[in-house]
């Protein structure tokens, strides 16, 4: 089905993706067609665009008709480096990446050290420069080593090319501090992502609360941990006129927050992980750690809301929230057990389910996972345009798979989804015109 | 004291019980308790007569592996595997906090490999006996894992109770105290709902855990409206850490409106029984005279109770593992 592509790495001819359907979410884009790429950005595209009349030297992939649609931009990822690179690497996490057809990143600033100044930022960024398979961004920290006090250099970081800044897995819980830090960072426009959680009601919590957490004997995170934070942020985003987005909304209660807020007008977005539209609590079933994840799992009215949220747009983005562990951190006990899950690999194929069920347009899926978190972070890629970056998954629709955790390429193998049956398989991943991945046959 | 019909210890009845560990009550039938619960009948016997040891489980290794302190429980099983003839190995293993789940799996290894025929295990989290249990050969009794499971405890509460009752199912059964944390009550609930008794929860509502009506049982956060018409009022031991104002204000407080003494008791049927799992923090959640009465309190005899069932269940389990396979292949 497809041909050539071993020496698309090396040179930079033009490459003519033909025989295609097209997926063009920012433009509404769906139709057979060819995509033309050079030196690494989108030259032409269209249903015009066929075998015939290619430039002289074009390196041709036929598509035989699978879906061609950006790459996609996944805004909450931990790559674990640097200090915790027995779980994951930047290359690793590359390679799974690609593997999962998304060609940028953003990764979250919990490293050691901490991504709370401007070195740090440098170094993320020259370990992306060695590392081609994905591009890779970061955030940085809002306070400093993450300690919820003092707010870092937000000026300098973003210049040296902090896409954002939240505090990764903690939330700013300190009202005072969040509010100078929306306030602050409203004189350059920049972003804060929230992870929503009151942490006083959190704490020492391994599930969501309800029957299950009490039938196993688990000590649980309310639901209203998450609605009572966004809630607060909402009224410092009024104040302060500052950008907001909350990440990995898990609830119904909170989404109802952020869709009034919305209606309002406030600077507000929010993303959620697949786990939170296709599992809830049931998955922890018998003290499974893999199925513990921060926030929780919740229950099966959460997970609807969600979804729906999701296909209504209320969701603007759907991010992987790669957090890869080590058997360590997930043989053990489930209340001492690390959370989160592997999912660079496992964004697409899951996400896909809400199309597959009739529950949401492939479009709009795919604008959550490509054109809106990339012009949420200000990044042009995200789109089939001329001229944009040539970032590209091929991927077919259909094909029916199921999860192998053992079978992932990233350097940890801790997915809530192992066994899963899923329909869609990543063909081929292009950055920049470049084939960082091809599915064997 | 008891009009039952016992077995003759010896000729083995046909046990039902068909797992290879014993991990929780939930999820046993109504057949595989009343199994065990026979059983253990048949061991209160024996350990009533001046001749205790039994040759049952000879050649067999018990080990006691526990991560928390406990003398009653460790005893306990250390006892019944004794009587049945069994080499029994205590463990106690001291946790420190951070390395507490690679010791535990360690552990498990470790001693997988010397060949226990059953492992005895108490954990302070949830879940903690489970995990370990699919890391060895051996069956495994869950001997308290966090506030999860306490299966042994709800064994003896039930065979007290039907001794003295003749029956579990329609009885009124009140359980009180701190059962948000309390794995007794969590395995009394499975196990008194599973066998037809009515089951009400009565606590403070910051000691009481969420959605519990889900598991069959009705909350009382009014004791006296709690106890109204019991059969049987079950204490749980609160504690004491849990009452320096962080669950509830004071100890003093909690007794007064939660601690079961003779005006509280009153609620409840004239001749209800009164138990406690123990240890029991008097004049916390119990008055010291009502732990004593010797008309009411059934809380020696619980102790009695405790060694046959632990027999009970290390004879189900053994059987269980003659039948199957050889010991653990390497």
């Amino acid at each position: 089905m497809t041909t050539g592509s071993k020496s698309a790495k090396q040179t930079m001819r033009p490459v003519a993706f033909v025989n295609a359907r097209l997926l063009d979410p920012a433009s509404g884009l769906d139709s057979p067609g060819g995509l033309l790429t050079e030196d690494g950005r989108i030259l032409d595209l269209g249903p015009q665009l066929t075998a015939d009349g290619l430039p002289e030297g074009a390196e041709v992939v036929d598509c035989a008709g699978q879906c061609l649609a950006p790459g996609l931009v996944d805004i909450r990822v931990q790559l674990r480096e640097p200090g915790e690179e027995h779980k994951e690497t930047i290359a690793t996490g590359s390679a799974a990446a690609a593997a999962g057809g998304v060609t940028s990143m953003v990764c979250l600033p919990n490293t050691d050290p901490v991504i709370d100044d401007v070195a740090g930022v440098e170094f993320i960024a020259r370990r992306a420069r060695e590392t081609k398979r994905a591009k890779i961004y970061c955030y940085g920290a809002v306070t400093k080593r993450l300690a919820g006090k003092d707010l870092v250099e937000m000026g300098l970081l973003a210049e040296s090319g902090a896409l954002a800044f939240t505090d990764g897995l903690v939330a700013v819980s300190d009202a005072r501090v969040m509010r100078r830090a929306l306030s602050y960072a409203s004189a350059f426009d920049l972003l804060i992502l929230q992870h929503p959680e009151e942490p006083r009601l959190t704490e020492g919590g391994a599930m969501n609360a309800g029957e299950l957490a009490t039938r196993l004997g688990l000590s649980g995170i309310p639901r209203a941990a998450e609605v009572m934070m966004i809630e607060r942020d909402l009224h410092l985003v009024a104040m302060t006129g500052g950008r907001y987005h909350a990440a990995h909304v898990s609830t119904a209660t909170a989404i109802e927050a952020i869709r009034a807020a919305k209606r309002q007008g406030l600077r507000v977005t929010c993303d959620t992980a697949p786990p939170y539209f296709a599992l809830n609590e049931v998955a922890v079933g018998d003290y499974r750690t893999f199925a513990k994840l921060s926030p929780p799992l919740r229950s099966e009215e959460d997970r609807e809301a969600v979804a729906a949220a999701v296909a209504d747009g209320t969701i603007d983005c759907i991010a992987s929230d790669h957090a890869p562990h080590d058997q360590e951190s997930k043989r053990v006990p489930f209340a001492h057990a690390a959370a989160g899950g592997a999912g660079l690999e496992t964004l697409l194929p899951v996400t896909l389910e809400l199309y597959h069920k009739g529950e949401a347009q492939l479009l709009d899926l795919l604008a959550r996972m490509t054109v809106a978190p990339a012009d949420l972070l200000r990044l042009p890629q995200g789109r089939l345009a001329k001229g944009a970056p040539a970032d590209l998954v091929l991927f077919d629709l259909e094909a029916p798979a199921r999860i192998d955790a053992d079978r992932l390429r990233g350097k940890s193998k801790n997915s809530p989804f192992d066994g899963r049956p899923v329909q869609g398989r990543v063909l081929r991943t292009v950055v920049d015109g470049r084939t960082v991945f091809a599915a064997e046959e | 004291m008891t009009d039952r019909p016992t077995d003759s210890p010896g000729a083995p009845a046909p046990i039902l019980y068909a797992h290879r560990h014993l991990l929780g009550i939930e999820g046993l039938s109504v057949p595989e308790i009343t199994s065990l619960l026979d059983l253990a009948d048949s061991y209160v016997e024996q350990n009533r007569q001046a001749d205790k040891k039994r040759s049952l489980l000879r050649g067999r290794t018990v080990i006691n592996l526990f991560f928390e302190n406990s003398t009653r429980t460790r005893t306990s099983f250390e006892l019944a595997g004794k009587r049945l003839g069994a080499d029994v190995i205590n463990m106690s293993v001291t946790t420190s906090s951070i390395k507490k789940g690679e010791t535990l799996i360690d552990t498990a290894m470790t001693l997988n490999a010397m060949h226990p025929d059953v492992l005895v295990v108490r954990h302070p989290d949830s879940g903690a006996v489970n995990l370990l249990s699919q890391k060895v050969d051996g069956a495994v009794i869950n001997a308290g894992d966090g506030s999860h499971e306490h299966p042994t405890q709800a064994l003896l509460d039930a065979l007290t109770i039907r001794r003295r009752r003749g029956r579990l199912a329609g009885l009124l059964v009140a359980i009180c105290g701190d059962l948000l944390h309390s794995r007794v009550a969590r395995s009394n609930i499975h196990l008194l709902t599973t066998m037809g008794a009515r089951v009400r929860v009565i606590a403070p509502p910051t000691l009481m855990p969420g959605a519990i009506e889900r598991m069959g049982v009705e909350a009382f956060t009014d004791m006296r409206q709690g106890l109204q018409g019991c059969d049987i009022v079950m204490m749980l031991r609160l504690q004491t850490e849990r009452m320096q104002g962080s669950f509830v204000p004071s100890i003093r407080e909690y007794f007064r409106f939660y601690g079961l003494d003779y005006d509280k008791l009153g609620a409840a049927k004239p001749d209800a029984l009164i138990m406690h799992p123990g240890p029991m923090n008097r004049g916390a959640e119990i008055d010291s005279e009502v732990a004593d009465d010797i008309d009411r309190s059934v809380i020696r005899e619980q102790v009695e109770m405790g060694v046959a069932v632990r027999m009970a269940c290390l004879d189900a389990l053994t059987r269980q593992s003659t039948s199957n396979s050889p010991l653990g292949a390497s």
